[in-house]
């Protein structure tokens, strides 16, 4: 399992950084989203709201659906599905190798959305810098729900309209246990309840990938 | 014929005390000495959350899970979860009507940020996703396994809403029937009207699911027409 | 006498996607170690027919066995790992070259990557191997298809119309390919529009239409 996680895993960063989609696509989408946060706040309030932990997971979230979708179509012309599942590689692997590299695209763009929030919302230096390692497990939270939502909704072949439908309702827990996270690291307060949100959210998806991706495959 | 019988009684008695429910509640019992006869929605709401949140929902999960396990999968567990979840929908919208109705005079607002709504609201959503995704395929076999698979991560996903939410926010009032140390906090008749609502209101469900399915049965039997014809055509399609 | 058991045998086999039937009722033997040409118009079911031997299909009603698997009851994902597919669309990551693609496959299966520079010479594309996929002409494609079949060495070789989009040269070192591979012992089901052009290799051929046979020859 581990070895074809990283076989894939591997593979899918390959194609990344090969394509650049994340590069040119992406990353551009995440400052822009975050400059209209800004601009939706109006003047006043752009670069003094505590709106803004909440605004980066927002963008984040958007960010995921991108990423998700993107993720699939790579998988989703008719020859490759075929020629893929001939090969026979445990789809517990394919789901965690998928999964993994989903999570470093998403913590690479979180970084850059980081750094956008500081110069742009200007949230503190050194809170935003205390809520990396929270920020890191949500979004990996995040990669791991949003691997079985993309599949669910149909791996690349269904309407790009049912995954936002799908996900973003389970997302809510980890938007808030984000939020939560990163306005703590801002302001100071008990950071340790949305650590479990994170974390049990995380474990749950893992667990439920592991044990029930191969259903959607067959499917 | 018990069975038979039973399902024939099934209407009639959940009619009559539904209707028991209702004279008891609005007729009988007395208002509440702080809330008056807005706590009249206590023979209502509590019983239709009870029905949204556990009895359909939890139907639908286990069913998902049963269709999912080889041994039980077959095509009633799918429409079991599939017509239980349609009637937790419809009972949690009401479930969040009822709870504005209840919010808009005590906290000024038709709508807050309290936890149980949020999450009963969140729950909603996921509910209404499963609808969606079952329209979104055709197919029956691959409908019933992606169904299945979401129901049960939205199973997975209610504690995790609920301790996510409550932790985030809490305006709800807190217990209505016991308090933290299992004491009753209603009394006489007006308990054993809760207590009948959640009867009534279970059986509700359990008719209503029953309707579903034979709703389902008979669209499945109309599907095997058309296929039928379907094969048919195919087949002379070969023939000149 | 040869009493090995048919490598394919199908009984009523329909197969449905969306409510349609693409496989109407197919009655059907293959021997191991033969080679077969299924034709038929478009929409026929030719495809149809190869996806559901290879169980990327599900049988929806009838009975189906493909090397010992029961295709309604048995591991799907084990006949796959059986069965190698050539598809008229693109079998592969097409921002990945040539070698990439191939060595995503031989790590999969667990194959020593130091075959594939013989394999990609053996079809013709040494001289592509660091081109992404989706700069390949489409014949080109075709071959990095067979590429990945030679690799993988399956028992049942499953070609959905190979000689599409390929010129004389290409159709012939295809025919060459498919002969050899039929004289190793493998199964291969080929389906065309046209006949196979090399007599030698006399296949059987059957002729689909409406989703069933209608046709067989051999």
């Amino acid at each position: 399992m581990i070895r074809v996680a990283l076989l894939v895993a591997g593979k899918d960063l390959r194609i990344e950084r090969r394509s650049r989609v994340l590069l040119w696509q992406v990353l551009p989408f995440g400052v822009t989203a975050l400059v209209l946060c800004g601009l939706a706040l109006g003047p006043t309030h752009a670069g003094h709201s505590s709106a803004a932990p909440g605004l980066f997971y927002l963008v984040m979230l958007l960010v995921a659906l991108l990423m998700i979708n993107r993720a699939q179509v790579i998988e989703s012309s008719p020859g490759t599905r075929a020629s893929i599942a001939t090969l026979g590689l445990d789809p517990a692997g394919v789901f965690l190798g998928k999964a993994l590299a989903l999570a470093v695209e998403l913590w690479l763009t979180g970084l850059v959305v980081l750094a956008g929030s500081v110069l742009f919302l200007h949230t503190a230096l050194s809170g935003t810098l205390e809520a990396v390692p929270s920020v890191a497990v949500t979004l990996a939270a995040l990669a791991a729900a949003g691997t079985l939502y993309g599949a669910l909704s149909g791996g690349g072949q269904g309407p790009a309209t049912l995954l936002p439908i799908l996900s973003l309702p389970a997302f809510a827990p980890l938007l808030i246990a984000g939020e939560r996270s990163f306005s703590s690291s801002l302001h100071g307060g008990s950071l340790w309840r949305w650590w479990l949100i994170s974390l049990v959210a995380l474990a749950a998806y893992l667990a439920i990938g592991i044990l029930l991706y191969g259903v959607l495959e067959e499917s | 014929m018990i069975k038979t019988l039973s399902q024939r009684l099934l209407g009639p008695v959940t009619l009559v005390l539904l209707a028991l429910t209702f004279w008891l509640g609005l007729w009988v019992t007395p208002p509440d000495k702080v809330q008056g006869n807005l706590a009249r929605l206590l023979y209502v709401h509590p019983a239709i959350a009870w029905v949204a949140l556990y009895v359909s929902f939890g139907t639908a999960a286990i069913a998902s899970a049963l269709y999912l396990w080889k041994r039980t999968r077959s095509v009633v567990m799918d429409r079991v979860a599939h017509c239980a979840m349609e009637v937790s929908t419809v009972f949690i919208i009401l479930t969040l009507i009822t709870g504005s109705i209840w919010g808009r005079p005590t906290w000024g607002v038709w709508w807050a940020w309290d936890a149980r709504l949020t999450s009963t609201a969140i729950l909603g959503l996921f509910e209404l996703a499963y609808l969606a995704l079952r329209r979104a395929n055709d197919d029956p076999e691959l409908r019933a396994r992606r169904s299945a698979v979401f129901a049960i991560i939205a199973a997975v996903n209610v504690p995790i809403i609920h301790f996510s939410v409550d932790w985030w926010n809490t305006l709800h009032q807190g217990a209505t029937v016991f308090t933290e140390n299992g004491n009753l906090l209603v009394h006489g008749i007006m308990l054993w009207t809760l207590f009948l609502s959640l009867f009534a209101f279970t059986l509700l469900f359990f008719w209503l699911l029953r309707a579903r399915y034979r709703v389902e049965v008979l669209r499945a039997q109309r599907y095997d027409v058309a296929l039928d014809e379907a094969l048919a055509q195919r087949r002379r399609e070969g023939v000149h | 006498m040869d009493e090995t058991p048919p490598v394919v045998i199908l009984r009523d086999a329909v197969v449905l996607i969306n409510g349609f039937p693409l496989l109407s009722g197919i009655d059907l033997d293959l021997d191991a170690g033969s080679l077969v040409v299924v034709t038929g118009a478009n929409g026929a079911g030719k495809t149809s027919l190869l996806r559901l031997l290879g169980g990327l299909v599900t049988l929806s009603s009838g009975a189906g066995v493909v090397s010992g698997i029961d295709l309604k009851h048995g591991d799907l994902r084990e006949l796959r790992r059986r069965v190698g597919w050539l598809g008229h669309e693109g079998s592969f990551y097409d921002d990945l070259t040539a070698r990439e693609n191939l060595t995503f496959a031989a790590k999969a299966l667990g194959r020593p990557t130091d075959e594939i520079g013989r394999v990609l010479e053996r079809v013709g594309l040494s001289a592509r191997t660091s081109t992404v996929a989706k700069q390949l002409s489409a014949g080109q494609r075709r071959r990095l298809g067979l590429a990945w079949l030679l690799l993988r060495r399956p028992e049942t070789w499953l070609l959905d119309e190979p000689y599409a989009s390929l010129d004389d040269q290409g159709r012939t070192f295809f025919d060459d390919l498919i002969a050899e591979v039929v004289r190793g012992g493998a199964t291969v089901v080929v389906s065309a529009h046209d006949p196979l052009r090399s007599t030698a290799l006399s296949p059987r051929t059957l002729t689909l239409a409406g989703g069933h046979v209608v046709g067989d020859v051999s």
